[in-house]
């Protein structure tokens, strides 16, 4: 095993090195889709964390509680759903998006907006009261008050958004459902190792799973380093 | 006569608890006011509503004669600030902090440094700016919260318990800064305290408050040269004494408390008076000890308790004293119930009430 694993850096460093363009391409692509699904998850999704997180309104909870329950969907059973709506006969058929990269980008979306809403409440809502009560005897308005508790809640929203792409990047079953892994078009790094190491390419497996735990933990260290060399910048 | 701010009436209810109870006050412009009172008894409910960050269950609150309402209540929040016993700070740096109430009035960027600076110096942490906030000690975190809010130049500044739990050498910093700030810039400050103290010293006006009313009101000296069944059960439960004062020839006076204790004190009073000595300021000794104190007494261990990192002590010269000690001078010297030992304070210990 260790030995493999060993085998399995060596030819990831070939396969760097010689500038392999199918890997490259899986590794772009890879990055691109699930960037994009944090997008876009962070565009619709921070504002609804953040009015969970600081207003008090009925139905708050109960819209919390859904998000909450969400987070553990199956990547597998929401790919499932998907697939069923946008096949050719299903009631979103007709926006061509099954099989596409534009797929699997919306499906990763939905499938993170859960964590990304629920965490962001909760970064939100873990701004004690004081610093509510400072903002306002310094003499903020309302939407200043809220400016400064987002503020103060940052390095949570950061983590909030980061555990979205760390999952939108790790799932298979959205990915296999509804990109289909196709060679070139919709083949991204989970499906490509899914395929590889069924193949008995036991060695492509390792290597491309390498270089996803590479990504993961290079955009993971990255923004912690930002974060903590920089958050008193958005003050 | 003008008012800063008056309340009146006020009463703000949490659920079936009447914070405070139909209660008025009068804030004159210029002075500095304190509210004494034990814990919960309602002083930083009553600081909130005049800073307008808490709103009363009924009551009138005017500012400067005019009475706050919805409307005008943002707007009234901007001539008033208030410091908060437990220091509340921006996850930033110290400097980001002070400003952020500046950039809110729209100072210019090289006006908010140069206030940024005065403030600073105002409460000795000149250079700063680029220091973290939330890294910075107890004691330095609370000077910059008061920098921050004297940056301001507030009409009226709200100070709720500024140095509590903080060291002497902070406390100092604190109480020079309030009384500067009221002396040079005539700003209005109303603080609540538990330490009677800080009330004497550094105030015109004090107003008792205990569960939620009012008990007493007047000038500090009116209410420690002849204080009231009540002030005196709030203040002092411990080490407090009558007895018969005469006035020496060395300057000092004697009071004979009974029982064969006479206690020296500074203030130079004859008659009938009443002290205390502060449980902090007795020194326990297992040996009489030379020093330049004038009490010294000789006694037993009658009770001990413990308190975390203190232990307070009963011990009985005649008169039952309470003396603290730290757990491990406790430790270190051995001490029981029925240790004989030495209890010295010095004259000026001795607060004459």
């Amino acid at each position: 095993m260790g030995i493999e694993i060993l085998e399995g850096i060596k030819s990831v460093l070939e396969f760097v090195l010689s500038g392999d363009q199918k890997i490259m391409n899986i590794t772009i692509r890879t990055i691109a889709i699930s960037g994009t699904a944090t997008l876009l998850s962070t565009i619709w999704g921070s504002p609804i964390g953040v009015l969970l997180g600081l207003k008090k309104f009925r139905g708050r909870l109960l819209i919390k509680g859904f998000f909450n329950a969400m987070i553990g969907i199956p990547a597998v059973a929401l790919g499932l759903i998907l697939y069923l709506l946008f096949s050719n006969a299903g009631p979103l058929g007709f926006l061509q998006i099954l099989y596409s990269s534009y797929g699997i980008i919306i499906g990763q979306a939905l499938l993170i907006t859960p964590l990304t809403v629920s965490f962001i409440a909760s970064a939100v809502e873990s701004v004690g009261p004081e610093i509510r009560d400072l903002a306002k005897t310094l003499g903020a308005s309302e939407v200043q008050i809220s400016l400064v508790i987002l503020k103060e809640a940052m390095s949570g929203v950061v983590l909030a958004i980061t555990a979205s792409f760390n999952r939108a990047i790790a799932e298979l079953g959205v990915a296999l459902l509804i990109g289909g892994n196709i060679r070139g078009f919709t083949r991204v790094l989970t499906t490509a190792i899914a395929l590889e190491t069924a193949k008995g390419e036991i060695l492509l497996g390792i290597a491309l799973t390498i270089i996803l735990l590479l990504i993961v933990s290079v955009v993971n260290l990255t923004v912690n380093l930002i974060q903590r060399r920089k958050i008193w910048r958005i003050w | 006569m003008a008012y800063m701010v008056e309340i009146k009436d006020i009463t703000r209810r949490y659920g079936n608890i009447n914070a405070l109870d139909k209660i008025n006050l009068s804030i004159m412009k210029g002075e500095i006011f304190t509210i004494i009172g034990p814990n919960g008894s309602g002083k930083t409910t009553a600081l909130r509503i005049m800073a307008g960050i808490d709103r009363p269950t009924s009551g009138e609150v005017y500012f400067d004669g005019v009475k706050v309402d919805e409307g005008n209540m943002s707007k009234i929040r901007t001539k008033s600030t208030m410091v908060f016993q437990k220091t509340a700070l921006f996850n930033t740096t110290v400097y980001k902090n002070i400003a952020y109430g500046l950039k809110l009035r729209g100072f210019s960027k090289k006006e908010i440094e140069e206030k940024v600076k005065d403030g600073l110096k105002i409460v000795s942490l000149e250079d700063y700016e680029n220091r973290w906030a939330k890294k910075l000690s107890g004691g330095e975190q609370q000077r910059v919260s008061l920098a921050r809010a004297l940056v301001l130049n507030t009409e009226l500044l709200l100070l709720d318990e500024p140095t509590a739990n903080l060291d002497p050498m902070n406390v100092s910093i604190i109480e020079e800064t309030i009384s500067w700030v009221n002396r040079e810039r005539k700003t209005t400050v109303v603080m609540a305290t538990h330490n009677m103290f800080q009330a004497e010293n550094l105030t015109n006006r004090a107003a008792l408050l205990l569960e939620g009313k009012i008990r007493e009101i007047g000038t500090t000296q009116e209410i420690f040269k002849d204080p009231s069944e009540y002030f005196i059960s709030f203040a002092r439960t411990e080490n407090v004494f009558s007895g018969i004062s005469k006035i020496l020839k060395e300057g000092t006076s004697v009071i004979n408390v009974g029982d064969g204790v006479l206690i020296e004190a500074v203030p130079k009073k004859s008659g009938k008076i009443r002290l205390f000595v502060r449980s902090e300021d007795i020194v326990l000794s297992r040996n009489p000890i030379i020093s330049s104190a004038r009490n010294t007494f000789n006694g037993r261990i009658v009770g001990i308790s413990d308190l975390k990192s203190l232990v307070k002590l009963k011990v009985n010269v005649g008169k039952e004293f309470v003396v603290q000690v730290t757990k491990r001078s406790f430790t270190e010297m051995q001490l029981n119930v029925g240790t004989e030992v030495y209890i010295t304070f010095k004259a000026s210990s001795v607060h004459v009430i």
